[in-house]
């Protein structure tokens, strides 16, 4: 018989010390490729499938597992990226391992290779049953918005939102606010209508949009759609917290 | 069984029937679980004489470090009349006790070095006293002349070639913490009739040499402590009796300390484990209703002012070394008891609330005994600390307290030693990075071209070969250790004898053990250095005389600070190795030796002195402090940075492993709460792995060259960083020294 390959993934970039994506102190995984094309993308050097390492999942849980004592009862595993669901088999292994492990696994995505079509429903239904947390990203409420923005729809983000609260599957929702882009009341308002509807939103995150992923377009030779945009003033973001019912208070500035 | 009236209310007895001060505080205090929130505003009081210190400060900051300086007066208990903050508003001060009749006023200390206290004055623009500079030229010998009178041509030459460097032959050793608890618990009367005892017992037939030292040191003890309570009788406090409240408590303890830097200028001058003491004298007089909270504050923020009131006349080549006029008054909160009851009382609290109620400080030189199992409140509230002050240092309390007992002291920046029963030889350190290059030269000192170590065979290939090198570099490693163990011999022979610290010996047992601090420098750099070599492939670049004086190193090899053990084993190994050298060597006053990964701001200096290396590092550069990975080498985050630096073994390096990390804030979390929370996720998982030490800084390189482009403004005027061991203040480092802390890896998020 044949032996069977391990299933390998490509991974981007590993950080030890993740205490932005998910609760507690995590150990990020940033996996390579992603089909969406932000504006605002501060990886746009994550976009290409077959850039990063390959490792195994036992690889990268062995490289995880050093930093168990950093995550007390909060902490754990987050995969980013890129988009993590286009490698969802490989996914699903490393959570699969993580979780008999006892460890609190974490899925950052933008949702868009969700579909209710097989095979991949069937496998994102595998996934869920090792994935404690997931935050989704909802780049605009607003379809013809979320196309001139991410240069995709965001019919079927919306329709992974539902389902996941058809589910109950906790989900950390985020938003990135951008200035003239995704920060206008009245989307926000409508945002918030179509979360409120959700039972099972844990928390809304509102980022501030920030320009410190914009040496990556230039070092990879690309121009940078929101050159001069600067970030969300303070007010601007605590409106879109208020209007988001997004909790923690807002950003304690220094 | 011995009993005061000042005493009741307080249980137990062993420490009555001898000096015992922790079994006094073991069977007294009261571990607190609650949160900060009872804690108190300054008073009024507090802010009119800390306004008045600021504006001293500034003054100070404006004469160019100095705001004024003794030229007549050789320091002393007894040297000086009384002296406040402020003459107007000495009422006002709960604690009092000043080095000299004025406030910030710098006393002149020539028993070290006659040299050294002139070179001081002159500095600053002042003029030295003629007389004093006849007495101790003609008539009385200082250790600075002991030790240069005997120093061997060896000496000298790995003295100037830095080698070995930072020695305490030109400042006072310090590092020797006065048991200033004993002032208050027993008062001198009580401590003069022990150490009576003590001298007696030494009494024997056929006395030599070493017991004629004894009965002189414990001779010239009795005299400090009777001078101790003339000291206190200026300011009108009759101290022979023990301390009868709270006020008195911090009062009679301040005085103890104050002794200590009225007669030493030592590096460091720590004040010791203060806190749950004193919160037992607070606890008794809170519930007989004789003390508020806010009263209860307003003791601990004017000790503690007094505290960031310490100075010491210094010559610049001090300043290079320690910078930014450090003292190290280093005093400790929280700590596990042996019995495993936390040590965290409210006044834990309230010396961290200092930090609140007046702003950041470098002194007192705060530092937090941790362990994951202090109280989850107490963790929280100094992280908070940190994040808004970046003040705090933290080491660890379960690695410590299996070896030094639940009374140690911080004695300064990072070392631990007992209260009261324990001091330090501090010994500065060698440069071991140094050392790897006299290995590949054969004993040539690049910069100089001196022969500074023998003449060993050198690498004469065109690429470094590891086990060529490490054969070298481990007999070279031989020579170092020896020299600079017999060096650092000659020195505190000649302390003990020129410049004996007899107040603070006064508060120790007179049975004391003692420990050799040597300490190691350019650590990271002969673990890089030592990787590249076996990882990758090093060519030697040789100069017209055959002297290897650069390196090319081409291939990638792994660098400690990513948490791989092949570098990391590089690193324990090179730890173990050479102490276990020093162990070999016999040390003065059977003391044993520990050495520390610890460089203060000096790896500014030693970097100066030190040539390229085959890590990368250029000639001259600044060395990564302490046991920090090297500048640029970290490239897996924070965690995998901590755990490289956990790797290595405190029980080889017992004098400290120092590790300095800043963060910015945005990369703790995105709000108070949650950095708060993954701070301390942090710290427990550092520490649960046996790690030591931490510094932890929390801001962002942009405010850092926004103070270093506009010090003028008001907000950076107490801006406090941590550095390899100690606090201070941004503004007052050499510009050279402020981007070599910009220069370091400040983990930011993604």
């Amino acid at each position: 018989m044949k032996e069977q390959r391990e299933l390998t993934g490509y991974i981007h970039s590993l950080e030890s010390f993740g205490s932005v994506d998910g609760p507690g102190v995590r150990y990020v995984i940033f996996m390579s490729g992603c089909a969406m094309r932000c504006q605002f993308c501060h990886n746009p050097d994550t976009w290409n499938m077959h850039s990063g390492t390959q490792y195994t999942a036992d690889q990268l849980l062995a490289k995880a597992r050093k930093y168990r004592s950093y995550w007390g009862s909060e902490g754990g595993i987050t995969v980013s990226g890129g988009e993590p669901l286009l490698q969802i088999d490989f996914l699903t292994e490393l959570f699969k391992r993580a979780k008999a492990e006892g460890i609190h696994t974490t899925l950052d995505t933008s949702g868009n290779p969700f579909t209710r079509k097989e095979p991949f429903f069937g496998k994102f239904q595998e996934l869920l049953k090792y994935t404690d947390l997931i935050l989704l990203d909802i780049k605009h409420i607003d379809e013809e918005k979320h196309q001139e923005l991410t240069g995709c729809t965001n019919g079927n983000i919306l329709d992974l939102a539902e389902y996941l609260s058809e589910v109950s599957q906790p989900v950390w929702i985020r938003h990135v606010l951008i200035p003239g882009r995704s920060d206008e009341d009245m989307y926000l308002k409508k945002l918030d209508n179509f979360l409120q509807k959700l039972h099972n939103v844990e928390k809304v995150e509102v980022l501030p949009y920030h320009t410190l992923g914009t040496y990556k377009w230039k070092e990879l030779g690309l121009d940078y759609p929101l050159e001069g945009i600067e970030s969300p003033s303070k007010e601007r973001v605590e409106n879109a917290r208020r209007l988001l019912h997004a909790d923690g208070g807002g950003e304690k500035t220094e | 069984m011995t009993q005061y009236e000042q005493w009741n209310g307080f249980n137990g007895r062993l420490w009555k029937d001898d000096i015992n001060v922790r079994d006094f505080i073991q069977n007294n205090y009261t571990p607190y679980d609650g949160d900060e929130r009872f804690l108190a505003e300054p008073t009024e009081a507090t802010n009119k004489l800390w306004g008045k210190l600021q504006e001293l400060q500034k003054e100070e900051r404006a004469r160019g470090g100095v705001l004024d300086m003794e030229t007549e007066v050789v320091s002393g208990l007894t040297a000086y009349g009384p002296g406040y903050i402020d003459e107007e508003m000495k009422d006002l001060e709960q604690v009092v006790g000043l080095q000299t009749d004025k406030p910030l006023k710098r006393a002149f200390m020539p028993y070290g070095g006659i040299k050294l206290a002139e070179q001081a004055c002159t500095t600053y623009g002042y003029t030295p006293s003629e007389k004093l500079h006849e007495i101790f030229t003609k008539y009385h010998k200082t250790h600075n002349q002991g030790v240069f009178d005997i120093y061997t041509p060896e000496m000298l030459k790995a003295r100037h070639n830095k080698i070995i460097t930072g020695l305490p032959d030109t400042y006072g050793r310090g590092r020797i913490v006065g048991d200033y608890r004993r002032v208050a618990l027993y008062g001198i009367d009580y401590l003069i009739e022990k150490k009576m005892e003590d001298f007696n017992e030494t009494e024997r037939h056929g006395m030599k040499g070493t017991d004629f030292r004894i009965r002189e040191e414990v001779a010239d003890q009795l005299k400090a402590l009777k001078e101790m309570k003339e000291m206190a009788a200026v300011y009108g406090y009759d101290i022979s009796q023990p301390a009868k409240d709270a006020k008195e408590a911090a009062q009679w303890l301040y005085f103890g300390y104050l002794a200590a830097i009225k007669t030493q200028n030592g590096a460091a001058m720590s004040v010791g484990r203060i806190s749950t003491f004193l919160d037992i004298y607070i606890q008794r007089d809170l519930e007989k209703g004789l003390l508020t909270e806010a009263q209860a504050q307003e003791l601990i923020d004017h000790m503690v002012m007094k505290c960031r009131m310490v100075k010491f006349a210094r010559v610049p080549s001090y300043n290079e070394l320690f910078s930014g006029d450090p003292v190290w008054a280093t005093l400790e909160v929280a700590g596990i008891g042996q019995d495993g009851r936390s040590m965290v009382t409210k006044n834990d609290y309230r010396f961290l609330h200092t930090l609140e109620n007046m702003g950041p400080s470098p002194e007192p030189n705060l530092t937090v005994l941790y362990s994951s199992r202090l109280q989850e409140n107490f963790k929280k509230y100094a992280s908070h600390i940190s994040i808004t002050t970046s003040s705090v240092q933290y080491e660890n309390d379960d690695v410590m307290r299996p070896v030094w007992g639940d009374d140690y002291a911080i004695c300064c920046c990072v070392s631990a030693t007992q209260t009261g029963k324990e001091i330090q030889f501090f010994g500065a350190r060698a440069n071991l990075a140094k050392c790897l290059l006299y290995a590949i030269n054969g004993g040539v000192d690049t910069k100089s071209r001196e022969q500074v170590a023998p003449a060993y065979k050198p690498v004469t290939s065109e690429y470094l070969d590891y086990d060529d090198v490490m054969d070298k570099y481990d007999k070279m490693l031989d020579w170092l250790s020896k020299l600079y163990v017999d060096t650092l011999n000659m020195i505190h022979y000649m302390h003990d004898k020129y410049y004996y610290e007899a107040a603070e010996m006064a508060l120790i047992d007179t049975d004391v053990r003692r420990t050799f601090a040597t300490g190691i420098a350019g650590f990271s750099h002969v673990v890089d250095s030592l990787s590249a070599i076996k990882y990758g492939k090093v060519k030697v670049i040789r100069d017209e005389t055959g002297l290897a004086v650069d390196y090319e190193t081409e291939g990638s090899f792994p660098k400690y600070g990513n948490d791989d053990d092949r570098a990391d084993d590089i690193a324990v190994w090179l730890l173990k190795t050479f102490m276990g050298k020093l162990r070999k060597c016999h040390t003065y006053r059977n003391s044993e030796p520990t050495t520390s990964i610890l460089t203060i701001t000096s790896n500014v200096v030693y970097g100066k002195a030190t040539g390229a290396l085959p890590d990368g590092r250029k000639a001259g550069e600044p060395l990564a402090p302490g046991a920090n990975p090297s500048y640029g080498a970290e490239q897996n985050g924070l965690l995998a940075s901590l755990n490289s630096v956990a790797k290595l073994p405190y029980e080889e390096a017992l004098d400290g492993i120092s590790n300095t990390q800043t963060i910015n804030p945005g990369a703790l979390g995105h709000d108070a709460q949650e950095r708060v929370e993954n701070l301390t996720r942090v710290l427990d998982g550092y520490f649960n792995q046996g790690a030591h030490h931490l510094n932890v800084n929390v801001f962002g390189k942009e405010k850092l060259i926004d103070a270093m482009e506009h010090p003028e403004k008001e907000e950076y005027a107490n801006f406090t960083i941590r550095v390899s061991g100690y606090a201070v203040k941004f503004i007052d480092l050499t510009r050279e020294q402020q981007m070599d802390v910009i220069s370091r890896t400040c983990h930011e998020d993604m």
